[in-house]
């Protein structure tokens, strides 16, 4: 299920505004990729690339190509509805249907995907809940509310939503940034078992996250000042944090800047 | 001792304003309580005066006088305005045989034994001033000197009384057997057709209004056309409502040729609802944050049932409340009903026929008539059972709009 996915020359507009240029990588399967780097560099804009969401705002377009298993998601007559059922999201701030329950929300991926076999739904939400080690928390309030739980909770009821589609790869964009450190930890255990069915993608901020949760890990940085942000070394996460090869990353790493 | 080298400080002054400062105080305090007063007293006496009016319509009956009866001993040479002629049998029979006496025993038609009857087709009542009417029973409203000449031989009886018995034929009857002048019958065509009136509006308002509002949030937002549509919706909703009227006038009756009717008054209506719902759905649905939308695509849903399973249902509170305000807002507006509808005092369901009451017009018809009149009275009715239903429908919104726990 989990799938290989890599970027080829990958150049990402605003408009007219060059954002990102020259993105090539490859995340394996089963194996969780950290982006960093200083904010505005480009990390979130190029985790969007990866299932198409930068294209919900306007004008955001990009060229190259980006790879499922080979298949390019920017092909011709591509569906991005469909790439997104294949490559899923979970973002910074926890944001549960407030108009949905928790049993709701976990299967609102499957049933606006016209599932509607209850058997299949109610093993779904198990599943998920229990991947997202939320079960023995809610499985007795089920009907309840999603944005009655706490911030922790909320965002492990976002991380079972999306992996109740199952997809190939799961994006993850500063999903603990706003969370304490408790709920911090639970979700950093959570991506390490998440890695047996999926490929994960995260971006943070947090340099120790990055060291503590991934296998490999991407530096990006604006190229320089005014200039767009660009894929400056990716390597397994113990050689990037104990011997980059480039000195921005070692700055970076080492705090002189970012 | 020097009193330079031990001055007592200065006293620092606590005391409470006095004289001038203290005077405008006052008339600053008094002028905002007469100003509050006359803004707040005449709400008050509306609502008292409506309630008080029209209370006893809603609930109760006016006591039958119908028994009550003049009887002439001879063909009568001219028709008593406000009278109709009834069959001697019709009447109460102690009032028969008691004109009956008093006609025989004066004397003033020997003879004769043919007795008419009329009845009154207003409402008699307890006469306060009983020696000008000379029997102590009235015609409503009548003043007493007219009375003595068209009373003729009505006995006093204490069956003329003011007791009202609980009744709901306000709402089961309508106008269709009872004159303006007369008592009975009861405002149910009114009801139904204001009520059916607020459903065909709403029904032709409601989803032009809400899918206007998701095409400006969801498919135009940012673009200038959407702002140029909305600052023109916001004009829309100050149009006054006989504009509104005269519109739908020129165009569906005498472009289109179509006829005055229930569906023509419904059409003016959604030109004034149709701002009201289309602006606070705008709103409601700007409020959704964009991060759910987001989280909706990013599970792979397509944009329209993004739209229809979350934003709609999360902004589901907010719009029912715009709804049910716009429709009380256009219950009560009357030039449309005058412009476009006739006023039928017959139940109609028919919203294509041209005769159908309504609350609004039935007010408006009491007011043809004399102040004490049945038929003016009713308007009081008709007012009260307007208010009621549009406070009810603002209570609706209100507790719509509370916040409570989404299921």
């Amino acid at each position: 299920m989990a799938k290989r996915i890599e970027a080829k020359d990958l150049n990402i507009f605003y408009g007219n505004y060059h954002a990102v240029q020259n993105v090539n990588l490859t995340v394996e399967p089963r194996s969780v990729t950290a982006f960093i780097g200083p904010s505005g560099c480009g990390k979130s804009t190029v985790l969007r690339t990866l299932n198409r969401m930068h294209e919900v705002i306007p004008g955001a377009y990009c060229t190259g190509e980006v790879n499922l298993d080979g298949v390019n998601l920017y092909g011709k007559g591509v569906d991005p509805v469909a790439v997104r059922r294949n490559v899923g999201m979970v973002f910074q701030r926890p944001n549960p249907f407030p108009s949905m329950s928790i049993y709701d929300n976990v299967v609102a991926g499957l049933r606006l995907n016209g599932v509607s076999n209850k058997k299949t739904l109610d093993e779904a939400v198990e599943r998920s809940l229990q991947g997202a080690n939320l079960w023995n928390e809610v499985k007795d309030r089920l009907g309840k509310p999603g944005v009655g739980l706490s911030g922790g909770q909320q965002q492990r009821l976002c991380i079972a939503r999306a992996i109740a589609v199952a997809p190939d790869v799961l994006l993850m964009d500063e999903p603990c940034s706003a969370l304490d450190p408790i709920s911090t930890l639970a979700i950093e255990d959570l991506i390490q078992e998440l890695k047996d069915q999926f490929t994960v993608v995260i971006v943070t901020h947090n340099m120790q996250q990055a060291a503590r949760v991934s296998d490999q890990t991407a530096f990006f940085n604006l190229a320089a000042q005014g200039q767009p942000g660009e894929l400056v070394e990716m390597g397994a996460t113990e050689k990037m944090f104990s011997n980059p090869e480039k000195k921005a990353t070692e700055d970076y790493i080492t705090g002189r800047f970012g | 001792m020097s009193d330079t080298v031990n001055e007592t400080p200065a006293q620092v002054d606590l005391s409470r304003p006095t004289g001038k400062r203290q005077m405008v105080d006052n008339l600053i305090r008094g002028l905002v309580w007469i100003a509050a007063a006359v803004a707040i007293v005449p709400l008050f006496w509306i609502l008292g005066t409506v309630v008080a009016k029209g209370a006893p319509l809603l609930f109760t009956a006016e006591p039958d006088y119908t028994r009550i009866c003049a009887v002439e001993a001879k063909a009568p040479t001219k028709e008593f305005l406000d009278y109709k002629r009834v069959a001697a049998s019709e009447c109460d029979k102690d009032d028969t045989d008691n004109a009956k006496n008093i006609w025989l025993s004066g004397g003033k038609y020997p003879g004769v034994n043919e007795f008419v009857a009329y009845r009154p087709v207003t409402p008699l009542t307890k006469d306060p001033n009983a020696a000008a009417s000379g029997g102590g029973i009235v015609i409503k409203g009548r003043e007493p000197q007219a009375q003595k000449q068209s009373v003729v031989g009505i006995p006093s009886s204490d069956k003329a009384g003011t007791v009202r018995t609980a009744s709901a034929d306000w709402w089961t009857k309508d106008q269709s057997a009872t004159d303006l002048r007369e008592v009975g019958g009861g405002a149910l065509h009114s009801i139904i057709g204001t009520l059916e009136l607020g459903l065909i509006t709403s029904l032709i308002a409601v989803p032009l209004g809400i899918l206007g509002a998701i095409y400006l949030v969801e498919y135009a937002r940012g673009k200038g056309f959407s702002k140029v549509v909305s600052f023109m919706v916001d004009i829309l909703t100050g149009v006054p409502s006989i504009v509104a009227a005269l519109f739908i006038y020129a165009v569906a009756i005498t472009i289109l040729g179509g006829t005055r009717s229930t569906m023509a008054s419904a059409l003016a209506l959604v030109l004034l609802m149709l701002p009201t719902v289309l602006r606070s759905t705008e709103e409601m649905l700007k409020l959704v944050p964009d991060s759910l939308r987001e989280a909706s695509y990013a599970l792979g849903v397509p944009k329209w049932k993004t739209i229809m399973n979350v934003v709609l249902p999360t902004a589901r509170k907010g719009i029912l409340t715009g709804i049910v305000l716009g429709m009380a807002r256009v219950m009560g507006e009357t030039a449309p009903l005058i412009i476009l509808l006739n006023y039928g005092p017959r139940l109609e369901w028919n919203p294509t026929s041209n005769n159908m009451g309504s609350l609004p017009t039935q007010i408006m018809g009491a007011t043809e008539v004399a102040a004490n009149y049945p038929g003016a009275e009713r308007g009081w009715g008709a007012a009260l059972t307007l208010i009621l239903i549009v406070m009810g429908l603002n209570l609706i919104a209100r507790t719509v709009g509370r916040s409570k726990k989404s299921r």
